[in-house]
């Protein structure tokens, strides 16, 4: 009947849902392998300490330079001006100098060691998705398709939505991708060198409340070693005086952190990035209807949005453990287990020798264009390429991992919470037996498990393209067996 | 042992960007489920999880008072406390789970938790229709 059988789908459904890393086949598997943190396989260029706590950029030199420089001034300020300045005035200055101190040095921490809002890239079958939306609309002319944009129409004003090919994402309207982290990054301002990571969305408050108070910090520096200096030229010399100071350094950094602060403030106030204003898009100069669409039209309210708005969480879950699926899938149906009791090591040697043979006929594929063929096993054979394939496919691999590794770290990572992935990989278990027809091994261009009746005639030069490119990656990285 | 169903395919629903770069999706229903889920229902979804984020992001007395106390506790408050961010994420989490239970899964769908997409997309997973094969 049929109530019978949606019921017995929704068994199905429901002892994949909620009993899915606990069943005892699994766990033998999980011993062997250590969990790893996600930290760990984060694609893009940036550097973790304690265990994916702090997040930074690669190059950090400049920002120890900023600690020392502030270490440094304010040690002087306090060894030197400070009892001086306790006895002759009050010691209510040090109490204040030290206040603004522990602020600076709290909010430069805070913008350095937190996520500025990256967007995690995209997932393989998100990727193909939007790759065969894109090409729909494209219809597939010329070789090499035009740089891929979307327009949205946000508070009367059009802003185009570029496509991210690192990320393979349309990144959302404010967010841009930085070159030196290599990652796209949420309401990008700058990437600021001296914090040592980008300032966005998560971390701009922190950001702007470093300078404001670094710029007061400096203030109040420069003003009491002025004060100092001259109470004491009053005892001694001018330049005896001067030579007990650290006067130079706070001279020229308020010039340029009070100037930094106030073009912060302005941006605040227009709700603007840095990014924004450097390149003029909102400026009335390009147009006379052009205006910025994300203000909210007075200036309190863009402060209170920018500073006091809800925090978001970190969209890349960092110390979240990596779901290894596709090796600890659930026990195949139909008699597939070919492996026996020692599934999970086969497995493991199983993925290698996948990896290879979809590597040859993805390079074979590439070199004698071949129309899809409507096999039984299409659907089948397209399903198996998808954690393989998606080793060619570029998607990011620790360095120096080998081949073999590398295939199974992709099938590791693949940010797979649902369990979606364990009826797929039990059809990888499919290859060495059925006969592959080699244009099923294509999908670098197309969804993994798509209906037939999509891949009908579908090659498309601008998938062979990137095919290429991924197949002759794939074969480098065998070759560095 | 307990038959798996097999993934049909995977359908992504885009975030929608007309009211700025506020979290919302396109209420929209895509032709590939149009066959299995009423599209009253699913657009109630969509717009249900709309609402959530709104809420979520919402500038209203609630945030600027956990912005400022935030700010003078130099930010450690948060080692105690949970953000107004993170409580309606959960609330979200416990509506999908709900929604799956109750709608999506006896249809053969499952829906995927925005948040571990990177809030982009929502993620439909289309399972097989085991009814035809059996």
């Amino acid at each position: 009947m049929h109530l019978g059988v949606s019921e017995s789908m929704r068994e199905c459904e429901y002892s994949q849902i909620s009993t899915r890393s606990s069943t005892p086949m699994e766990t033998p598997y999980k011993k062997k392998t250590p969990k790893r943190r996600k930290w760990e396989s984060f694609p893009g260029r940036n550097k973790f300490y304690c265990d994916g706590r702090i997040m930074m950029a690669k190059q950090t030199g400049v920002f120890y330079l900023t600690l020392v420089l502030i270490l440094a001034t304010c040690g002087l300020f306090f060894t030197f001006d400070c009892p001086f300045l306790a006895l002759q005035l009050t010691p209510i200055i040090p109490v204040i100098g030290g206040v603004l101190f522990l602020f600076v040095l709290g909010s430069l921490l805070r913008t350095s060691f937190s996520d500025p809002g990256v967007l995690p890239r995209a997932t393989p079958d998100e990727a193909a998705d939007l790759e065969r939306q894109i090409d729909v609309a494209n219809g597939s002319t010329g070789y090499r398709p035009p740089p891929r944009t979307k327009e949205v129409v946000i508070n009367g004003q059009t802003v185009k939505l570029k496509y991210c090919f690192t990320c393979k994402i349309f990144r959302p309207p404010r967010a841009s991708h930085c070159s030196l982290c290599d990652n796209c990054v949420e309401r990008f301002d700058h990437h600021c060198p001296w914090v040592g990571n980008c300032v966005g969305r998560r971390n701009y408050r922190f950001f702007y409340m470093f300078i404001l108070s670094l710029s007061f910090l400096t203030i109040f520096i420069f003003a009491f070693v002025i004060t100092h200096i001259i109470l004491r030229s009053h005892h001694s010399g001018f330049l005896n005086a001067l030579k007990d100071s650290p006067v130079v350094v706070c001279f020229f950094s308020v010039w340029s952190i009070v100037g930094l602060s106030g073009f912060h403030t302005y941006l605040i106030s227009s709700n603007q990035t840095t990014n924004e204003d450097i390149k003029g898009s909102w400026s009335s100069k390009r147009g006379k209807d052009n205006y910025n669409p994300y203000s909210y039209g007075n200036i309190f309210t863009n402060c209170c949005a920018a500073l006091c708005g809800p925090l978001p969480p970190s969209l890349i879950d960092r110390r979240g453990f990596i779901q290894s699926d596709a090796p600890q899938m659930a026990p195949p149906t139909n008699g597939i287990t070919m492996y026996g009791a020692t599934q999970s090591q086969q497995s493991h040697m199983c993925d290698q020798d996948q990896c290879i043979q979809s590597t040859k006929f993805v390079l074979q594929a590439a070199t004698t264009p071949l129309l899809q063929q409507q096999t039984s096993d299409g659907r089948t054979a397209l399903s198996l390429g998808g954690p393989c394939t998606s080793l060619p496919l570029g998607q990011p691999t620790p360095p120096t991992s080998t081949p073999s590794l590398s295939c199974h770290e992709v099938v590791d990572m693949l940010p797979i919470h649902t369990h979606t992935h364990n009826p797929m990989a039990h059809h990888h278990f499919l290859t060495p037996e059925e006969v592959p027809s080699p244009p099923g091994m294509l999908p670098c261009g197309s969804p993994m498990g798509h209906s037939p009746t999509v891949q009908a005639g579908f090659y498309n030069p601008a998938s062979q393209d990137s095919l290429h490119e991924d197949s002759v990656r794939g074969l480098v990285k065998l070759s560095s067996v | 042992m307990r038959p798996q169903a097999a993934i049909a395919s995977k359908v992504f629903i885009q975030r929608d960007y007309t009211s700025g770069t506020m979290c919302q999706f396109q209420t929209k229903l895509p032709s590939e489920l149009e066959a299995r889920i009423d599209k009253q229902q699913f657009e109630e979804t969509v717009r249900t999880l709309n609402n959530l984020y709104a809420e979520a992001e919402k500038l209203g007395s609630q945030s600027f008072i956990e912005g400022c106390l935030a700010c003078l506790t130099a930010y450690t408050v948060f080692l105690c406390m949970e953000t107004h961010y993170e409580k309606v994420l959960k609330k979200i989490a416990k509506f999908i789970q709900e929604q799956n239970d109750k709608i999506y899964a006896p249809r053969g769908l499952l829906l995927t938790d925005p948040i571990e997409r990177g809030l982009r997309v929502i993620e439909v997973t289309i399972f097989e229709d085991r009814s035809l094969t059996r």
